[in-house]
């Protein structure tokens, strides 16, 4: 068994007004340093694969077809076998 | 209108469906019939509606599971065949995330869901959804929306403007959608979405009747 962890989050080019929103509030707590804020959304997916290559096509297959819309979203993945994973 | 025979599509969530259903069936006096997403076939229907809601609770994306429902494979099919197709709010994000039309529509740029009537300019009214407008004439129709700023690369957006692609834009944008978009057709021109309601300003009763000739302009058409 394999795992997906996914993060998907909305292109750098496009505007993210909940992060700005977030950002904004952060500010007023005081957290001056942080330049930048992007919310984006994390899926973990069990993949019974046979092989890590097999659970990685997979995965950016599920991206491509559903996860993501790739006019508005980036994503990224990393796949580890079950019990591997530290 | 006894050539209209109008398929209101039916998600779980949809929740603008009897609005549209009223519409077709009470004031234009059409043949209108509710489809279920889970039906394999359209059956006889010329004209898909599909309407507002949150189809599938908005999860993942707003209109991203709708497009698994069986008979949205049927509606792929009928617009491709040069069926008439009408995305009305939560409507025009299916057929976005379908690709039917190019774009999505992202989080209002405010972060509020917006929910009041605004006026819209007929960009164009050589469409089969507009022949009943006058060219930029400007209307009033409600909106309600949280996901309704539309977005495309640049060159989507040439297109679209050179195609003369854009149906309505908003007068003063509500919702930061890009060149104030607020309804597109696809390159065929049998395919529109557009986050507006005219199906809630249809009616003298709505004390509002704008909506009305955007059904009467696109059900004329199929004659």
């Amino acid at each position: 068994m394999y795992t997906s962890k996914i993060n998907i989050k909305i292109r750098d080019t496009i505007l993210d007004p909940q992060g700005k929103a977030v950002e904004h509030s952060l500010k007023s707590l005081g957290f001056n340093s942080v330049v930048d804020t992007r919310i984006g959304k994390y899926i973990e997916l069990k993949i019974d694969a046979r092989s890590e290559e097999d659970a990685k096509k997979i995965t950016e297959e599920t991206c491509r077809k559903l996860l993501a819309n790739p006019v508005m979203e980036d994503y990224e993945y990393s796949v580890s076998k079950d019990g591997e994973d530290k | 209108m006894d050539h209209v025979k109008a398929g209101i599509v039916v998600f779980p969530g949809s929740n603008c469906d009897h609005d549209v259903y009223n519409v077709f069936k009470n004031t234009l006096k059409a043949d209108t019939k509710f489809l279920w997403h889970k039906d394999t076939s359209i059956g006889d229907r010329n004209i898909i509606i599909l309407p507002g809601g949150f189809s599938y609770g908005d999860y993942l994306r707003c209109g991203a599971i709708a497009k698994f429902s069986p008979l949205m494979n049927e509606v792929i099919k009928f617009a491709g065949n040069g069926g008439v197709v009408i995305g009305i709010c939560n409507g025009f994000q299916v057929l976005c995330e379908t690709g039917l039309l190019p774009g999505a529509l992202l989080r209002n740029v405010n972060l509020k869901f917006v929910c009041k009537t605004v006026t819209l300019k007929v960009e164009n009214n050589k469409s089969i959804f507009t022949g009943e407008y006058g060219i930029k004439e400007e209307i009033r129709i409600p909106i309600a929306h949280g996901e309704g700023n539309y977005f495309c690369d640049e060159n989507t957006l040439t297109d679209l403007i050179s195609n003369n692609q854009i149906i309505f834009t908003y007068i003063n944008n509500p919702n930061g959608s890009i060149a104030n978009i607020a309804g597109i057709q696809n390159v065929k021109r049998n395919v529109l979405g557009l986050m507006p309601h005219p199906e809630r300003a249809s009616e003298e009763l709505l004390g509002n009747t704008d909506g009305y000739r955007f059904f009467k302009s696109v059900t004329e058409s199929l004659l």
